[in-house]
């Protein structure tokens, strides 16, 4: 595309400023030069307001999320790849095939262009690891001071196969709880940067797309109940959602539950439980309790599913209440967070 | 986790319930109050009363720092951010406590105050002298265990000759908080409060040592075993106590020995009297006023003193009517007999002091243990 009378645009030394998001030719050369050039594909490439594409059949789900997440990069990822995994999740965990997103960029006058460089790079990779195209976008500026830098809004849409509709209020008594691995490494991996806590081992976060063990698990469980991704509030959010939606009681194996040790180290030292600490890689799954171990085999044979779990069941109870049975040999329920979870003073 | 796992190892903790079960004498009675929240918060997160026979009983005391702040020095924190515009440090769980009006300082922060959450006293001395513009103060409560950290902070900032750091000192004492709990008219006539023995503070013993509770188990022939927060720390300290009952005896005895010595931490216990001094009174929230219960900042360090700096008033408010939290915290009820619990008082919204942080007990009942009682609303 033409410009004339513009410089190219200096990713190493530039910063975002008003001209980017006014609707002149520099926005023209930033979505041109920076987005379009990483996310390549022929209905973005069009360069109309909006994508264009044929309908496919049966059902669809559609999905949003905004991320705000502070710091921008952090071990295992950065706000990029984040916002690609997150909605690609979502759309996953409705049992669906994702096939596009969009993505809205705020930036912050000031912004370094080397960063959203990367952040874009990221977003890319992502997006093409997980077999979705970004079609289609928005940009805007906002002044200094009104923004963190970056947000990033993406929506995503997908296809459900037929048959397949896993949906919260499915869960029943004596149906098994499944996860794909261990709990809490995103959150850990946040609050360690935040916090300036150097640990030894340095704990990534656990940011990935689940869409393709999410296929391999409905190729073999198609009637597969629940999948949620335990996100924001963690494992103990998702459960509580759970029991609530389908009206039952849940119980948990603390032994089951798989912890990395640094993780569990690292929440002794903050004063946090990792049930509750967030998640972006993780997903939980309910089934009928004859699927269960051939549900586990599938979820074992992907590279995100090799420390998947059985780590409970569904019952009867009237109060939907999670309870746990601890390793030490004690039960407690597992509540809903109060608040913001908080360290503990001694 | 190495350190940690093998103290809540379920075969031990198995093994040990076998040994409290067959230690229970037809007729004794065994109800032990643990003092400290970290032990209530033990007890409920591990489900330790699972492994109790029935006749060994838990009663939860008041010794969460947050649970007994009362609500008039929320409010001085409150107003001191809001008004006086500083910026306020203060440990996590704080943040959410409730003031008067519906106010906390979690609220506060939301309309714009500069309240910030650290996890030590050293880092409101960072932002201090990060930030010599502003004024920093550092919300200083808690029992012995955090009341070091506030002596150094207030020392460091004398060396570093900041002008701009003061502390908000509402540092407690635990063996008041103890003896006002014995010496309450209830459990001083015997039978009508059933407290046959104490759980003591784990890292508050660190600091202070063992000695300063010979004289309960003398004065008030009342068991006592200092005992480590982790669970089997717990149960193995609950057949001490058991122990003693049966052999008639009440002596200080030390669970927590990889810790805590007879005399403590001496070089701390000094910085501490080099800083602060009694204070002739202290409102503790579901106890009332204790006379010799806290600690105040030193005249010789005035300058670091928030309460002389903002002139900060005495206020005093009352808890709602309806709130058990003394009785709770007295062990005369339960958090499931107060007619607040679970309804108008949960840790969403908390009303009483027990539902604030999870160390309460009325909070540690509400999030982990109410399963168990069929009668409160899910």
């Amino acid at each position: 595309m033409k410009r004339p009378n513009l410089h190219p645009l200096d990713i190493k030394n530039g910063k975002v400023d008003l001209t980017h998001g006014s609707g002149g030719r520099s926005m023209a050369q930033l979505i041109d030069d920076m987005f379009r050039k990483a996310f390549d594909n022929d209905l973005l490439n069009a360069g109309n307001d909006q994508a264009c594409f044929e309908a496919p059949k049966g059902r669809m789900v559609m999905t949003t999320d905004g991320f705000v997440i502070s710091p921008l990069f952090f071990p295992g990822g950065n706000i990029g790849s984040l916002a690609v995994h997150g909605t690609v999740n979502d759309v996953a965990m409705g049992g669906a095939k994702p096939l596009y997103l969009s993505s809205s960029f705020i930036l912050e006058e000031g912004f370094p262009l080397a960063d959203l460089q990367k952040i874009v790079q990221s977003m890319a990779e992502a997006a093409s690891e997980a077999g979705v195209s970004i079609v289609t976008g928005d940009t805007k500026v906002v002044e200094k001071g009104k923004g963190d830098g970056i947000f990033i809004t993406t929506t995503g849409i997908g296809v459900v196969p037929d048959g397949v509709a896993p949906s919260g209020e499915k869960a029943r008594p004596g149906d098994k709880i499944l996860i794909n691995g261990t709990l809490g490494d995103h959150g850990v991996a946040i609050m360690s940067k935040r916090e300036n806590l150097d640990f030894e081992t340095e704990i990534l976060s656990d940011s990935a797309a689940l869409n393709h063990l999410v296929e391999k698990m409905i190729a073999v469980v198609p009637e597969m109940k629940v999948l949620r991704d335990p996100t924001r509030g963690g494992l103990a959010t998702v459960l509580n959602e759970v029991a609530m939606q389908s009206d039952v009681g849940i119980k948990v194996y603390e032994d089951a539950i798989p912890l990395r040790p640094e993780v569990k180290g690292a929440c002794e030292l903050l004063g946090l439980d990792p049930l509750y600490v967030a998640n972006e890689g993780k997903l939980i799954a309910i089934c009928a309790p004859e699927d269960a171990e051939k549900l586990l085999e599938a979820m074992k044979s992907d590279p995100l599913g090799k420390e998947a779990s059985i780590i409970g069941e569904v019952l009867e109870d009237d109060h939907n209440f999670v309870q746990m049975e601890t390793s030490f040999g004690g039960g407690r329920v597992i509540d809903w967070l109060a608040g913001e979870q908080l360290p503990r003073i001694c | 986790m190495k350190y940690v796992d093998e103290f809540r190892d379920g075969k031990a903790a198995k093994g040990l319930a076998k040994e409290i079960a067959t230690e229970v004498v037809p007729g004794q009675r065994y109800h032990f109050m643990e003092f400290c929240g970290g032990h209530t918060h033990a007890v409920f997160r591990y489900g330790v009363q699972d492994l109790l026979p029935p006749e060994v009983k838990m009663i939860h005391g008041p010794g969460c720092p947050v649970c007994v702040l009362p609500v008039g020095r929320i409010d001085n924190a409150i107003a001191l951010a809001k008004e006086n515009g500083v910026t306020l440090c203060t440990y996590g769980d704080t943040l959410r406590v409730p003031g008067s009006k519906r106010t906390s300082l979690m609220k506060l922060k939301a309309d714009g105050a500069d309240v910030r959450m650290v996890y030590s006293s050293m880092d409101a001395i960072r932002i201090a002298s990060e930030n010599p513009d502003k004024e920093i103060v550092f919300f200083g409560l808690g029992f012995e265990t955090t009341t070091p950290p506030s002596a150094m902070a207030i020392k460091q900032a004398q060396a570093m000759g900041l002008k701009n750091f003061s502390v908000f000192c509402n540092h407690v004492l635990t063996p008041s908080a103890i003896m006002n709990i014995l010496e309450s008219p209830e459990v001083r006539e015997l039978g009508t409060v059933p407290l046959d023995g104490f759980l003591g503070p784990a890292h508050v013993s660190a600091v202070i040592g063992c000695q300063p509770y010979e004289f309960f188990a003398e004065e008030y022939g009342r068991p006592v075993v200092i005992s480590g927060f982790e669970p089997l720390d717990v149960m193995q300290s609950i057949l001490m106590l058991m122990r003693q009952l049966n052999t008639g005896r009440a002596e200080v005895e030390n669970q927590y020995s990889r810790a805590v010595t007879r005399l403590g931490n001496l070089k701390a216990q000094n910085l501490v009297a080099e800083v602060f001094e009694l204070r002739r009174s202290f409102e503790w929230r579901g106890l009332g006023v204790v006379p010799y219960s806290a600690l105040q900042i030193k005249k010789e360090f005035a300058e670091f003193d928030a309460e002389k700096r903002f002139d900060i008033p005495v206020t005093s408010v009352a808890d709602n009517k309806a709130c058990e939290c003394g009785a709770i915290l007295r062990g005369m009820k339960k958090p499931t007999d107060c007619k607040l619990f679970g309804k108008g008082c949960t840790p969403e919204n908390p009303m009483g002091s027990c539902m604030v942080s999870n160390e309460g007990a009325c909070a540690a009942y509400y999030s982990y243990g109410r399963f168990r009682d069929e009668r409160i609303p899910a």
